[in-house]
């Protein structure tokens, strides 16, 4: 299990244990935490499951492809440095502790 | 508040008329015995075995209980009952509603020829069958494909990866004739040569060969192919049987305009079941994920008396091999195309226009072309060929500026 927490554009924190292999997005829709659309199931297509990856385990999380990257500038809300498509990260040890705040909005 | 197909639409509904404010109950009847998923990894990564099914549920037990909808699996809704405003469930129960979704997705075509119920004929709509048809892959040694649409050719994809003998089967002169432009048609048709995929365009299926009940083959106007497992994918019928045994306006759809509204006030419809009014009076029928979920966005908001039109520019997507297509607009019957990027890096867009209106854009590999697309096709803009022909010009600087 890997730990992450995520906080919702009203403010609240939701720490949930997550199986490994499973992507954050998947993780964070299936326990209903508010604010990730993720219209496109996770094909990195839609760009609606933005999330800003904050905390220590941020500095672990593997860099994003190109395509994510392309996805990151058209993002709604603002992309920021630490922008990132939820369904791209996979829980693993080495991400454990990782914060997401989930963007203000998707579409 | 009750809701008929507990799919990708059905579940949004439920959701949105939690966030526009609805607190009373919700319940939400579903034939297929698994909680709503995601039906488009079941021709792509599931297949492939890149992904596992359990990961394509789309909301936990947990989420149900917080948002209190009431998710009834592995129950049918025989009959709606508008003069009572019930529904009736397969074991006779009724279940009256103050206000009733009919999401009941489509079915897959089959096809109603001479040897179809011969074992070895699949088609993939269902976790289910997407379940069976990844352990047929496993044992099958050459497989046919019929219908070069987008569900056909993913699953050409998916099984080339295992190495397998896959010839696909195609009745139009090219592929995925309804939704894309001929260049990006031809485009993949040298792809999926180029990876071993046996094409016949303009070929149609007169019927299937079998030995003991198993099929051993198809029979095409070009001859007949060998076949020990066959995937039909040839489009879909939408579910609209309930709305019509109820006296509900359908044409192969339950008919909805932009606010999901069927013609009884107290019940829409939404995502792949119906087919939409729009201002000019014809029906579009468009099976997507954004199509049901913006639906159901707008259905939502009609059953608390809201109004929230469908107005986004349709999008899709399809992965095949390691090519990522994405689809903003419709570009049917387009006149003029400009191409952006290079087609045999395989990194290309196509813009196109109708009546010299932009209408829609093809993206192989360049997300960020579609999603600048998008940008300017729901703003509408005064985009012309000339200026998206100019070597300088930048799609995304244009979605950025306006
Ligand atoms: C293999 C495959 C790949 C796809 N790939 C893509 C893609 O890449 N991109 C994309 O945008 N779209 C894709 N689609 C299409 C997309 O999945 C559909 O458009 C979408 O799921 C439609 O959602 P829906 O809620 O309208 O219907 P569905 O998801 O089909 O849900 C309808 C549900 O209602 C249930 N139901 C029907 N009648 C009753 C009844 N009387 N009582 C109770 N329950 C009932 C059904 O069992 C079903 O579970 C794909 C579809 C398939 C099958
Ligand atoms: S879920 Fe669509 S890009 Fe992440």
């Amino acid at each position: 299990m890997v730990k992450v927490v995520f906080i919702e554009p009203a403010g609240a924190e939701v720490e949930i244990d997550a199986a490994e292999g499973w992507s954050l997005m998947q993780v964070a829709t299936s326990q209903g935490v508010e604010g990730i659309d993720a219209e496109c199931g996770g094909s990195c297509a839609c760009a609606t499951c933005h999330c800003y990856i904050e905390g220590e385990a941020a500095e672990a999380v593997p860099p994003p492809s190109e395509s994510e990257l392309a996805m990151l500038d058209h993002v709604v809300a603002e992309r920021r440095p630490n922008s990132r498509l939820s369904c791209q990260i996979k829980a693993e040890p080495m991400i454990d502790g990782l914060i997401l705040r989930v963007a203000e909005t998707q579409s | 508040m009750v809701i008929v197909g507990a799919g990708q639409g059905g579940l949004q509904l439920a959701e949105s008329l939690r966030s526009e404010g609805w607190t009373g109950p919700i319940r939400l009847f579903g034939e297929e015995p698994y909680a709503p998923y995601n039906r488009p990894p079941l021709s792509k990564a599931v297949l492939c075995g890149d992904q596992s099914a359990d990961h394509l549920t789309i909301r936990g037990p947990d989420f149900f209980a917080k948002k209190a909808i009431e998710l009834s699996t592995g129950t049918r809704v025989t009959a709606i009952d508008r003069a009572a405003r019930e529904v009736v469930l397969a074991d006779g129960g009724r279940v009256a509603y103050e206000g009733l979704a009919l999401a009941t997705g489509s079915r897959a075509r089959t096809l109603p020829l001479p040897g179809a119920d011969l074992d070895g004929i699949m088609v993939l709509r269902t976790l289910d069958d997407a379940e069976a048809l990844c352990r047929r892959m496993a044992e099958a040694r050459a497989i046919a494909v019929v219908g070069g649409g987008f569900i056909g050719l993913e699953v050409a994809a998916s099984a080339r990866k295992f190495d397998r003998e896959v010839t696909l089967i195609e009745a139009l002169p090219r592929l995925m004739a309804r939704a894309v432009s001929p260049a990006i048609s031809d485009w993949y048709a040298d792809l999926h040569t180029r990876r071993g995929v046996r094409l016949l365009l303009s070929t149609g299926v007169t019927g299937f060969a079998g030995v003991d009940g198993r099929v051993t083959g198809v029979e095409t106007s070009a001859g007949p192919i060998a076949a020990d497992l066959v995937i039909v994918g040839v489009g879909v019928i939408p579910d609209d049987a309930l709305a019509r045994a109820c006296g509900l306006d359908c044409d192969r759809g339950v008919i909805v305009d932009d606010f999901s509204r069927t013609s009884d006030p107290t019940i829409v419809a939404l995502g792949d079941c119906t087919a939409r009014r729009l201002p000019d009076g014809t029906l579009r029928r468009l099976e997507s994920v954004q199509n049901a979920v913006e639906q159901a966005k707008s259905g939502a908001a009609r059953l608390m008396g809201k109004e929230r039109p469908f107005t986004a520019t349709p999008w899709f997507w399809s992965d095949q091999y390691d090519v990522k297509l994405q689809m903003a607009g419709l570009s049917a019957g387009a006149d003029t195309s400009v191409t952006l990027g290079s087609p045999e890096e395989a990194r290309f867009s196509l813009l196109h226009w109708r009546d010299g209106r932009f209408v829609g854009c093809d993206s192989i590999n360049r997300p960020a072309d579609h999603m600048a697309a998008r940008k300017l096709l729901d703003r509408g803009t005064d985009l012309t060929a000339a200026e998206a022909a100019d070597p300088a010009f930048d799609l995304a600087a244009r979605a950025r500026a306006g």
